[in-house]
């Protein structure tokens, strides 16, 4: 067999083609993503994108039902959107193998919370495995199937940033291609009205004996015996920063963190003198362990974060010190700070400095264009999750009717289509006057331009129809729908000010594509230092191919698309293309 | 056991650090050791501070370096070379780049860039300067910053030149291939040229 160097995400994909999964879907999400962009590599697999996780999880359910292996992914906060589906699957139980990839963010790397979704495991009652590297990751999706398939029951796969995007050797093997399983009616399995659902409730708890059960026995828990003073009940990353940082001492190595195999656990911490837990973010095993009835020794580890090697040496060692010890931290040193900026050319920076100029009331939501809310642009004043910008701009002029000529909700193009909808529908149903901007730039940015149901192509590249932001809107019922440049900033501005005045729905479609796709084959931008007075308003605009040299401005030409945004909003023009002035 | 060989790539969303932290990573493969290589995606891509981490050894556990512990920091930038200089083991060498960056604080004229980064690296980290931005435009494409660096990394860690090469060819895009042996020769030489140099200026230092 052959050794592979592969990423925790690329070696789901990798697991879910041997085990023979046949369906698989996703809406992208750091740091999921790369899962399904590698499914799709292979042709067995029929892989998608959906327009959301909980339509990704449902398309993955009707497969399961229908008798095919399956697999949906998500990043944490995915789960969210699909946990209505994830809780009654619960009830239900599957067909052929069903797996749901939840990849959470400690660090809070590319997110807006940093939840831990263990939790999901046991609010739903189903199991939860967590691979420690790119080869569980791997042979962790063929168990999950399994498993699935052997207690009826849909698994969570559980990874971190740390395991999705960190690479390592995987042994590779074959495709264990397989048929459908056979589908069979059975209403009181798969319909959950209450009569059935009430009579499930059984069932479900019947099976988590089995699971329990299952987990006492599971290969993939296990004690690696050392020096029995110290026995660390560990699992994910944090295994590898144990075998690093405690390399002496007895660990129990978890890969079904839930639920846990009670035995296995109470037989481990009866053979050493002190048992502690190590496990990013929330208490999770440690309360689930100290309910099994064995008495921990405490440890202070943060619940914020990750964790290192060091930090977990660190704790472990002033667990059994008197005098707790500091950690010795070289503080970096003090250089400015270096956030992420909307690219050179990017379409979404002009609207969000008429944002600001008009000092509007900025409803946000999830994408590149979230980069807007950072200063110089300074452009939102709420964000939250994804679609919520439309629902939260209408609560604001719920709130003050006054608002509404002031208020903007600002919205990408894959995050419409994702859950922006139904909150504009609201908006039109009770009668708003509000005004929606739509940052169309014909992909899915920030988590490295994937198609979506707008652009006209699928996962695999294939076309498709194209959904048609404008007829969407309309056919909501929104009468004011238009399209207009974002680099064209006084256009933009003059229809700002209109719709944001208007007595009913406006919606905004500032249409451009993404700087990073269609590259421009403008000539780059450069300033009269005649002209220029050093007012530092295009500076204002966040552009990295510009700064002030000695009152003057300066425009790096290797950065510089020429989108000539600056010279939108230059009051001397003192800005141009560099050829137009050659010439 | 050694512990493993910790490799810290740092620099600005979209500079190639990925790619480079792609080629030490299958040069260890193909040199037969064990291997981690930790990245982050994301929104920090976007013109942000950004680092990979890769750790080679004959066991490796965990994919990320801890402070002070870096042996190799390859800095794609000035001002990220100092930002992370920190992580650089006692005994470690840092190869940095004359690519400076500003940083949009900078950029916007509310913070400033530090005066003298690379003399401070070569002074108080021994910092080895390579003027990979130059260097790239000679291999015929600025965009082989990354694999010049590379080079010069792989001159310092002493290994088979031929399976450094290998790894570089097994890695970038084929039909960039030879672009970036090219970068990856002309950041070897840099280095043994330097190595030059330092003799003398050690001997100096000594007097």
């Amino acid at each position: 067999m052959s050794k592979e160097l592969l990423s925790g995400n690329e070696a789901i994909a990798r697991g879910a083609w041997e085990s023979g999964v046949k369906v698989a879907a996703a809406y992208p999400g750091t740091p999921s993503t790369e899962i399904l962009e590698n499914i799709s590599k292979y042709q067995e697999i029929d892989s998608q994108w959906s327009p959301n996780e909980k339509v990704a999880l449902e398309v993955a359910i009707g497969s399961s039902v229908a008798g095919a292996r399956s697999l949906a992914a998500m990043k944490m906060v995915g789960l969210n959107v699909a946990a209505d589906p994830l809780m009654t699957l619960a009830y239900t139980g599957v067909n052929a193998g069903l797996v749901i990839v939840s990849a959470d963010d400690p660090g809070i790397h590319s997110s807006q919370n940093e939840q831990d979704n263990r939790f999901y495991g046991r609010f739903a009652r189903i199991p939860v495995l967590e691979p420690s590297d790119s080869q569980e990751a791997k042979d962790y999706v063929g168990i999950a199937l399994n498993l699935s398939e052997a207690l009826d029951t849909v698994v969570l796969l559980r990874t971190t940033t740390r395991i999705s995007h960190s690479k390592s050797l995987v042994e590779i093997g074959e495709r264990q291609s397989r048929g459908l399983k056979a589908y069979k009616k059975d209403p009181s399995k798969y319909i959950m009205v209450p009569g059935y659902a009430r009579l499930r409730q059984p069932e479900v708890l019947a099976r988590f004996e089995r699971i329990q059960e299952w987990t006492e026995s599971a290969s993939i828990n296990h004690i690696e015996w050392g020096d029995r003073t110290i026995g660390i009940i560990t699992s994910g990353v944090c295994y590898q920063y144990v075998k690093e940082a405690c390399p002496g001492a007895s660990v129990l190595k978890l890969g079904v963190t839930y639920p846990l195999p009670l035995r296995l656990v109470r037989k481990f911490a009866s053979e050493v003198e002190h048992v502690i837990v190590v496990e990013e973010l929330e208490p999770f095993l440690m309360e689930l362990v100290q309910l099994s009835g064995v008495k921990l020794h405490p440890i202070n580890l943060p619940r914020i974060g990750e964790l290192t090697p060091k930090m977990v040496r660190h704790a472990v060692e002033s667990a059994f010190d008197d005098e707790e010890q500091s950690i010795d931290s070289v503080p970096s040193p003090d250089v400015p700070s270096r956030p992420p900026v909307l690219c050179p050319g990017c379409p979404h920076r002009g609207v969000f400095h008429i944002f600001h100029k008009l000092r509007l009331t900025v409803s946000g939501d999830i994408g590149c264009y979230t980069l807007g809310a950072l200063p110089p642009l300074n452009g939102m004043d709420i964000f939250m999750d994804m679609g919520a910008s439309i629902g939260m701009a209408h609560g604001i002029e719920k709130a003050n009717p006054e608002r509404v000529t002031k208020t903007v909700a600002v919205i990408g193009d894959s995050t419409f289509l994702h859950s922006g909808m139904t909150g504009l529908l609201d908006m039109i149903y009770n009668k708003s006057k509000g005004t929606v901007v739509i940052l169309d730039n014909g992909t899915t940015a920030m988590t490295g331009h994937q198609d979506h149901p707008g652009t006209g192509k699928m996962l695999s590249g294939e076309e498709t129809v194209t959904a048609d932001l404008e007829m969407i809107c309309r056919s909501l019922g929104a009468r004011r729908v238009r399209v207009v440049d974002p680099l064209d900033v006084n256009e933009l501005e003059s229809a700002l000010k209109e719709e944001l005045n208007a007595p009913e729905v406006s919606v905004i479609i500032a249409r451009r594509p993404c700087a990073l796709i269609v590259k421009s084959d403008e000539p780059s931008m450069e300033c009269d230092e005649e002209l220029c007075k050093g007012c530092g308003i295009c500076i204002k605009l966040g552009c990295p191919a510009m700064h002030l040299n000695d009152g003057v401005v300066e425009v790096d030409p290797a950065l510089c698309t020429g989108c000539a945004l600056c010279a939108g909003v230059c009051p001397f023009g003192a800005l141009s293309h560099k050829e137009e002035k050659d010439a | 056991m050694h512990s493993p060989t910790n490799i810290l790539l740092a620099g600005v969303g979209g500079q190639g650090t990925i790619l480079a932290g792609k080629i030490l990573s299958q040069w260890a493969k193909i040199s037969g050791m064990d291997v981690k290589y930790s990245e982050i995606h994301g929104m920090s891509q976007r013109g942000g501070s950004v680092i990979t981490q890769v750790r080679i050894g004959e066991k490796v556990y965990a994919p990320v370096i801890d402070i002070g512990t870096a042996l190799y920091i390859l800095a794609f930038e000035q001002l990220e070379g100092l930002r992370y200089a920190h992580m650089l083991s006692p005994k470690g060498t840092m190869i940095v780049s004359t690519q400076r960056l500003e940083p949009s604080p900078v950029l916007m004229g509310v913070a400033s860039y530090p005066e003298g980064v690379l003399s401070r690296l070569e002074a108080e980290f021994h910092a080895k300067v390579i003027d990979a931005p130059n260097l790239a435009q000679k291999a015929g494409n600025p965009r082989t910053s990354n694999v010049v660096l590379v080079g010069a990394l792989a001159m310092v860690m002493n290994g088979s030149k031929e399976e450094w090469m290998r790894a570089v060819s097994e890695t970038v895009p084929p039909k960039y291939v030879d672009v970036n042996l090219r970068a990856f020769h002309l950041g070897w030489n840099a280095i043994s040229n330097l190595k030059t140099e330092m003799k003398d200026g050690e001997e100096r230092v000594e007097r």
